[in-house]
């Protein structure tokens, strides 16, 4: 019934829409006939129905500079300005940031050195031993002895201060907000939008305003960091916490718990697996954001891969990449081992036999402490004995560049010449008025008049905003990317999910790709096709494909087992029972992968403008070199709000297709 | 006796204005406006007594709503009408805090899925209850302790929920709720998840328990073996409504409905029926067996006694006297007058 309520007056058009057989034809076709009719006279179409005129555009950017500059300059009560008083919250976080860089390596003083890297090094195993087994334990050791024997120790060591200090803050901040959420209907219905909205912005809509009120330096790119990661763990604390059994909660009101018992002491804990899987996600995206925020100053590896990147020495860079590939995998190792550690009953005997991991992490701190007095490379490598795998990076890219220029050039003019530029243009020509038309009626199809009115909302602020052509070069790019990220994961997932081995190897490729930062994906980019707008394109697709072939593995092998076992009985062969059963069962699923390659390629497109292309990302980048917030913000929210377009007429249409198929 | 914990005309309905909806139908609305404008009646019209000590099992089927009415009970679940009385006080006018108090003191519940807190051990589990009263951690632990050891659980006190079987965690589960020595004992199920022959352990642990405790309980179930095992009295409930309380053999001899015959269809009924709900008046021509049998044997006891006896047995209470007899033909007659029925 509240089906029908949303749908309104859509029910009798659908119904006519898809006709009497369920034709995927005909809707298609009826559906774009409004786009297309818009397209095809668009000639005859005034101008500003083509392109909004440039007078015509909403003046956003000035509106939220006059914001910030009334934030920056008028002081509240007359006392301190907003600029101060952020100012001043901000240095609150050099404390807990140079408390736990001294710990992990710069000291404290002279006499009071920080952990050695063997002592680092040691706890890593021991933790890893003791979340997940000795294994766990080796791969850690081994990923943090990579970055002392490779020269890489202290940058590291800084990063991963920024991560440990950040991860907990925004963890902090997003289960509150998600408690406040859950406890209060309103101020959830208030966040979840906004709650969407962050979670589309591009990494870099985040800093400007960062750098803005709070300076350039290792402390914005922290606080960058947190504003970035938190949206995450409020959205997986509403969940987890809206997801506890109802027999556990009444199971805590009958031991007559108060509400606030009942909060902390039931449903929180509760929620555990939840919110676990939300530390994970945060600790995660705080190693991908502080990496990219080196570009307002935050120190570490991603600085110095920036410098790296910017005087095109692959060889370096490829080095620091390599690093931070081992930093995130074992910190998303790690952080899942804890996730899926489960409680177990403790022994009994003395304090060692009762806590043998917490024992010998001791020992390990003790000892290290002892043998770095006598031993100096074990407190610090020394940089004397640093092995450096650059030139063999730059041997192995001028060998690559010897024997396959030729056809590395010749594949990217190739396209660039007969699908890029011509794809480009044709882009350029859409009239803004066809792409409301597109968005409303698919919206209002699929969706009901509300989710048609958030879709006409979007469309035209993409187009009154006043980048309607940067959009669209955006579009361009993603657009291109994501049918190619399309077409390689749908042939890698088809294939990767016809066994169980395949998939078992291909999941654990993907997920190790996956928790790599962004910003790495641009090393071989570049490595490659140098600095331009093939280039780009490339990194998105190594980025993006990997949600897209995730889904269509996790699709496929999803499909009910009975009825694939009705199709073989039925006398399919195996091309037909892909194709006409298990395919069509798996396909919401495959859109909901092409979905999120479409956020994946928005964020990348943005970064990749890193490496000079004239996408909205330029526009972003322009910004931040003229330190202008307001512009920054409005073109983060296009292509934020490209995103939340897409992402909500596939979801709606996924959602429908599920009922359809029955597989809800 | 006064009742432990009643109910009158209690109603809870689903839906966009329930109250409203009770009160333009003078709170007795029919079925078909029900349905008519979209409500769910989970529970509707519903009264019962609980007495000191007694077992009532409350038994239907799926979606009858049993669950919602023992919520009710304890007001888990705000009803839409009606009154609940717990020692004669009603327990829905009662402020946040009192009620609070009830049921940190006086009431426990055991749930069908355990409803353990899996981050915290047996014992931490159990002394649950006790520690939101803020009683210190040693003589909770202490009475915990105690209470792991009643239900069998002694030496597992440091062990995760996760650690356990289903049936150790059912333990904790009622270990649990007797913590806090409640006199209400509410069940929702609580060996539906079990496997048959744990099943069958639990409930003789349960009957050993309520020997020693002698609470008040509501046990709800949807096995009708199992309330007949259990119960001092059973309501079956259908469609939101109680359509009958009364003893297991009242349930099965005397059936207010098919529904109920439904339920009772199947029963081991010699093992229900005691002598005197199938004995006859004794003429006094007839010639009885020296064999006497007691009105409240079970039938099943002394069936070998009828069936090896020529003449009818002589039914004599306590202190000797003839008060009737049973036959052989008769006993087969009441035992197997449900299939009789069905057929006829
Ligand atoms: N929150 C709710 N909203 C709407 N309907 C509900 C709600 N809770 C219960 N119901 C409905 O009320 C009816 C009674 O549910 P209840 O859980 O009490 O049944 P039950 O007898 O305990 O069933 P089971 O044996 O499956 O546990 C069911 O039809 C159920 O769908
Ligand atoms: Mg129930």
């Amino acid at each position: 019934m509240a089906d029908a309520a949303v749908l309104g007056g859509a029910v009798p058009v659908r119904r006519w829409v898809a006709g009497s057989g369920q034709s995927g034809l005909r809707v298609a076709v009826l559906l774009l006939a409004p786009f297309v009719f818009v397209l095809a006279v668009s000639p005859w179409l005034p101008d500003w129905l083509r392109m909004v005129p440039k007078d015509w555009s909403a003046p956003f950017v000035g509106w939220i500079n006059a914001v910030v500059e009334v934030l920056r300059r008028e002081e509240i009560f007359g006392l301190l300005t907003f600029r101060d008083i952020t100012r001043a919250i901000a240095d609150l976080i050099d404390y807990p940031l140079d408390f736990v860089e001294a710990i992990l390596v710069a000291g404290f003083s002279d006499s009071v050195p920080g952990l050695p890297w063997i002592a680092v090094t040691g706890l890593a195993i021991v933790l890893g031993w003791y979340l997940q087994g000795r294994q766990l334990g080796i791969v850690a050791g081994i990923c943090f002895a990579y970055m002392a024997i490779f020269g890489k120790w202290e940058l590291s060591m800084v990063t991963l201060s920024v991560v440990l200090v950040a991860a907990p803050i925004a963890g902090a901040i997003g289960v509150a907000l998600g408690v406040l959420a859950y406890k209060r209907r309103w101020f959830e219905t208030l966040l979840w939008p906004i709650l969407n909205v962050m979670q589309a912005l591009p990494h870099f809509s985040y800093m400007i305003p960062v750098a803005i009120f709070i300076g350039i330096g290792h402390k914005a790119g922290t606080i960058a960091t947190i504003i970035f990661a938190f949206p995450v763990m409020a959205r997986l604390t509403i969940l987890g916490l809206k997801g506890v059994s109802p027999e556990v909660r009444e199971a805590g009101i009958m031991a007559g718990c108060t509400k606030r018992q009942m909060l902390w002491k039931v449903e929180l804990p509760a929620a555990r697996p939840t919110l676990m899987v939300g530390v994970n996600q945060i600790i995660m995206l705080c190693l991908a954001m502080v990496v990219l925020a080196s570009f307002v100053g935050a120190k570490g590896l991603g600085h110095d891969l920036l410098n790296r990147l910017r005087s095109l020495w692959i060889g370096q860079a490829l080095e620091i990449g390599v690093v931070i590939v081992f930093m995130a995998i074992i910190l998303d190792r790690l952080s899942q081992a804890w996730a899926e550690k489960e409680p177990e009953h403790a022994r009994e005997g003395p304090f060692h036999v009762r806590h043998p991991f917490a024992t010998a992490g001791i020992a390990v701190v003790v000892i290290s402490y002892v043998l770095a007095a006598f031993i100096p490379a074990l407190q610090l490598w020394p940089k004397s004995l640093s092995v450096t795998t650059a030139p063999m990076w730059d041997a192995m890219i001028d060998a690559i560049v010897v024997h396959a220029f030729d056809y590395l050039e010749l594949i990217k003019d190739t396209l660039l010449v007969h699908v890029l530029i011509p794809m480009r243009d044709l882009y350029l020509l859409l009239p803004w008025s066809a792409l409301l038309v597109f968005a409303v009626t698919l919206g209002w199809y699929y969706g009901g008049w509300q989710v048609a009115v958030i879709q006409a909302l979007f469309a035209l602020y993409l187009a009154f905003a006043g980048f309607w052509e940067r959009t669209l070069i955006t579009a361009y790019m993603v657009s291109f990317a994501v049918i190619v990220c399309v077409i390689i994961g749908s042939i890698v997932g088809v294939w990767a999910a016809a066994g169980p081995r395949r998939t078992k190897v291909v999941e654990l490729i993907l997920d190790t790709f996956q928790t790599f930062p962004s910003f790495i994906y641009l090393i071989p980019a570049i490595m490659l096709f140098n600095v331009n707008d093939f280039a780009a394109i490339m990194a998105i697709v190594i980025y993006a494909t990997i949600p897209t072939t995730r889904l269509t593995i996790f699709g496929l092998r999803t499909v009910p087992h009975d009825i694939v076992e009705a199709a073989i009985a039925s006398g399919c062969t195996p091309r037909q029972v892909l194709w006409k059963v298990r395919m069509p069962l798996a396909f919401p699923a495959i859109m909901l992968g092409i979905n999120q390659t479409i956020m994946y390629a928005l964020f990348m497109v943005v970064i990749a403008a890193f490496i000079g292309t004239t996408d909205l990302g330029q526009e972003i980048f322009r910004s931040k070199a003229e330190n202008d917030a307001g512009k920054s913000l409005v073109v983060g929210l296009c292509v934020a709000f490209m995103g939340l377009m897409a992402d909500q007429l596939i979801n709606a249409w996924a959602r429908e297709r599920k009922k359809v198929l029955g597989l809800e | 006796m006064d009742a432990k914990i009643a109910c009158r005309d209690v109603w809870k309905l689903y839906g966009k204005d329930p109250e409203g909806f009770l009160a333009a139908h003078n709170g007795d609305p029919p079925d078909d406006a029900i349905a008519g404008d979209g409500y769910i009646p989970a529970v509707r019209h519903a009264s019962l007594e609980v007495f000191p000590g007694e077992i009532l099992v409350i038994m239907g089927l799926s979606g009858s709503g049993k669950s919602t009415l023992v919520r009710c009970l304890s007001r888990l679940i705000e009803p839409t009408a009606g009154e609940v009385l717990f020692d004669g006080q009603d327990l829905l006018k009662m402020p946040a805090k009192e009620l609070i108090e009830i049921r940190r003191h006086k009431m426990g519940m055991v749930f069908q899925h355990f409803a353990l807190l899996p981050h915290r051990t047996v014992l931490q589990n159990v002394a649950f209850p006790l520690e939101v009263q803020g009683i210190d951690r040693g003589t909770r632990e202490k009475r915990a302790l105690d209470v792991i050891e009643l239900v069998g659980l002694k030496g597992r006190d440091g062990y995760y929920p996760r650690e356990l079987s289903g049936g150790q965690q059912q333990r904790v589960g009622i270990a649990r709720s007797l913590a806090v020595e409640p006199d209400v004992w509410f069940l929702d199920e609580p060996f539906s998840a079990l496997d048959p022959l744990i099943r069958r352990e639990m409930q003789d642990e349960f009957l050993r328990l309520q020997t020693m405790l002698q609470k008040t309980i509501a046990f709800i179930t949807h096995d009708f073996d199992e309330a007949i095992r259990l119960a001092d009295r059973i309501a079956i409930m259908n469609e939101g409504r109680i359509v009958q309380i009364g003893s297991p053999e009242e349930l099965v001899t005397r059936p207010a409905n098919d529904y109920v015959a439904n339920f009772t269809r199947d029963v081991a009924r010699e093992k229900l029926l005691t002598v005197a709900s199938v004995m006859e008046a004794s003429t006094d021509g007839e010639t009885l067996s020296d064999t006497t049998v007691r009105p409240t044997d079970k039938v099943a006891d002394v069936a070998r006694l009828i069936i090896d006896s020529e003449r009818p047995l002589r039914v004599a209470d306590d202190t000797g006297r003839t008060i009737g007899a049973v036959s052989r033909a008769h006993v087969l007659d009441v035992l197997f007058s449900v299939e009789a029925d069905a057929h006829g």
